[in-house]
């Protein structure tokens, strides 16, 4: 089906969305490679070409170390914590319970609203709801706001992130667990494996496809974390919860060293893209057709 | 016959108690909801007294919480801005990333290989990435900040690359270009045969593309953060952000106005349930 005027369709069909990509998205991120190499601050007419220098103060910059150092603690507890979580919810839900939909749809509710007001409502729920339950009973464990120390704020935001990210999570291992074939799993049952045996053997393996998914989309979530963060501790107490995307936000926006900021979502966004590619390779490598 | 029933009570057993676990991991699931309604009906010294007593049995419960939060979070102009860039963006990336798509599978040339290439692999970029040469190219060398046009233009920008993506394996796998040849014979012009005829088919994944889309552009705070400012033009997230830090002492405002901004979103979810799942799931699994 060859046809005339190509150059019409193409400025018909495929020139607009491709200015938007390329404006928005490609444009952008190639100057951001340029910008690192400048001494910008957001506000001069001016930038100085000055090498690699930004990269050096990477290098200086110990806050950002620390806060992805903190980031991939938090990444590792997440990713765990969601998937196993979902994973044993999802198995549950679909063993034919009364409701399990009603369940699904429930645990979904978090995805559907946004980090800032999600950060809010928790943080209510650590500083005023968990204090009054521990002057109620005496428990000890709730006794001061958990938002106020360093180690419990974190934890606090590692719960927080869990609880929302698991529902969706939830909702892929379903689809995962309803797309096993019943021969399969009859042929394994006459075959006399039951229990772990059976979960081992013939069910994990042919649910490793939507491990692959869960485990790339928590990943590259809980790594860009941000919205959470900034509403449930703000970095408090002490910039000791910020997350590396927190810390490049302050960087560029609030110390003005757009840069050094840059050359810092720089080698982050590299990290993910890394932690991700092995992931996916690794992943895919265990998958199995059925 | 004595095994069988032994077996089946014992599924019985195994099924209550799943039932009864389910039903607690729930509740702590949903518990920070509740505390969110309960304690928007009632006052700051009740709330500081005990957030967790139930209605009844506290005096002096009002609405006035949710009137006070409705007023001062400038809450109706904050929703109409989120409704106005959500619908807008979420219509703009629908159009042009179908018939972006469309374009690329139907065109085997260089432009469009290099174009979904780039497309691809541009879904591993962070927005954390690129947020800062964005705002010095938009704010600094374009002055085109504090626009709500400059933001659904972004939103569409910015899931431009997933949806041409995702489009791109729907009419691949499910448009068949018999239709299209027939189309042409029967005289159509090419966006006559577009628009009469492909989009459509492309029904199931649009409404995927819409649900995922609107979503995200609903929720999303950094994005329009750096790019709204004006008191003016800001959207529900942006707003709750300016309310909370205004009054995060004034605990039963702050309940009804993160409250507030959970409903509409909630309506949409009891009447669109399975479509919001199915479109997530399907959204995900690609």
């Amino acid at each position: 089906m060859k046809r005339k005027n190509n150059g019409k369709d193409f400025c018909m069909f495929a020139l607009p969305g491709m200015f938007c990509f390329f404006a928005v998205v490609m444009v952008p991120f190639l100057y951001g490679v340029y910008l690192t190499l400048t001494d910008w601050n957001g506000v001069a007419r001016t930038k100085n070409f000055i090498g690699l220098t930004n990269f050096l103060g990477v290098i200086k910059d110990g806050q950002f170390w620390t806060s992805l150092l903190l980031t991939f603690k938090y990444v590792i507890l997440v990713v765990l914590l969601v998937n196993i979580l979902a994973f044993f919810l999802a198995y549950l839900l679909t063993r034919g319970i009364k409701g399990q939909n009603f369940f699904r749809a429930g645990f979904f509710t978090p995805n559907l609203i946004g980090g800032i007001v999600l950060g809010y409502i928790w943080q209510f729920v650590f500083s005023r709801v968990f204090v009054n339950l521990g002057e109620a009973t005496g428990w000890n464990l709730f006794g001061v706001s958990w938002l106020s120390d360093p180690t419990k704020a974190f934890i606090a935001l590692v719960v927080v992130s869990v609880w929302q990210l698991s529902g969706y999570m939830i909702l892929i291992y379903v689809a995962g667990f309803m797309g096993l074939s019943e021969d399969v799993m009859e042929a394994a049952g006459i075959d006399g494996a039951t229990g772990w045996r059976k979960m081992r053997s013939i069910v994990m393996p042919l649910m490793m496809s939507s491990v692959t998914i869960c485990l790339f989309l928590t990943l590259s979530r809980a790594f860009m974390v941000y919205d959470v963060n900034l509403s449930l501790t703000a970095g408090a107490p002490y910039g000791t919860t910020a997350m590396a995307a927190m810390h490049v936000y302050e960087k560029a926006f609030t110390s003005r060293q757009f840069g050094v900021g840059q050359a810092e979502a720089l080698i982050l966004f590299l990290i993910v893209a890394c932690v991700s590619g092995i992931q996916v390779y690794l992943t895919k490598k265990k998958e199995v057709e059925a | 016959m004595k095994q069988n029933t032994k077996g089946s009570i014992k599924k019985k057993t195994i099924s209550m108690l799943t039932t009864v676990g389910l039903i607690v991991i729930f509740a702590a699931y949903m518990f920070p909801f509740l505390m969110v309604v309960i304690n928007s009906l009632k006052q700051k010294r009740d709330i500081i007294k005990s957030p967790f007593s139930w209605l009844f049995t506290i005096k002096g419960l009002s609405f006035d919480n949710f009137a006070k939060a409705f007023t001062q979070m400038d809450f109706l102009n904050a929703f109409k801005n989120s409704v106005f860039v959500t619908v807008s963006a979420t219509l703009l990336v629908t159009l042009l990333a179908a018939m972006l798509a469309y374009y690329i599978v139907r065109h085997n040339n260089v432009i469009s290989k290099l174009t979904f290439a780039l497309m691809v692999a541009s879904m591993i970029i962070p927005f954390q990435a690129i947020m800062i040469p964005l705002v010095s190219i938009y704010g600094g060398m374009l002055n085109l900040l504090n626009h709500r046009l400059t933001l659904i233009f972004m939103h569409t920008g910015f899931s431009m690359a997933m949806s041409v993506f995702m489009f791109h394996g729907f009419i691949k796998g499910s448009v068949p270009i018999a239709l299209e040849e027939a189309a042409y014979i029967d005289g159509c012009t090419r966006s006559q045969t577009f628009f009469k005829i492909v989009f459509p088919l492309l029904k199931p994944i649009i409404s995927t593309m819409v649900i995922l889309n609107a979503l995200a552009f609903w929720n999303d705070f950094l994005l329009p953060s750096l790019v709204l400012s004006d008191k003016k033009l800001l959207t529900l997230p942006l707003s709750t952000y300016s309310f909370y830090g205004t009054y995060s002492a004034d605990y039963g405002t702050i309940m009804a106005g993160l409250l507030l901004c959970v409903i509409p979103i909630m309506i949409l979810y009891i009447v669109l349930q399975k479509q919001i799942i199915s479109g997530v799931v399907a959204g995900a699994v690609k």
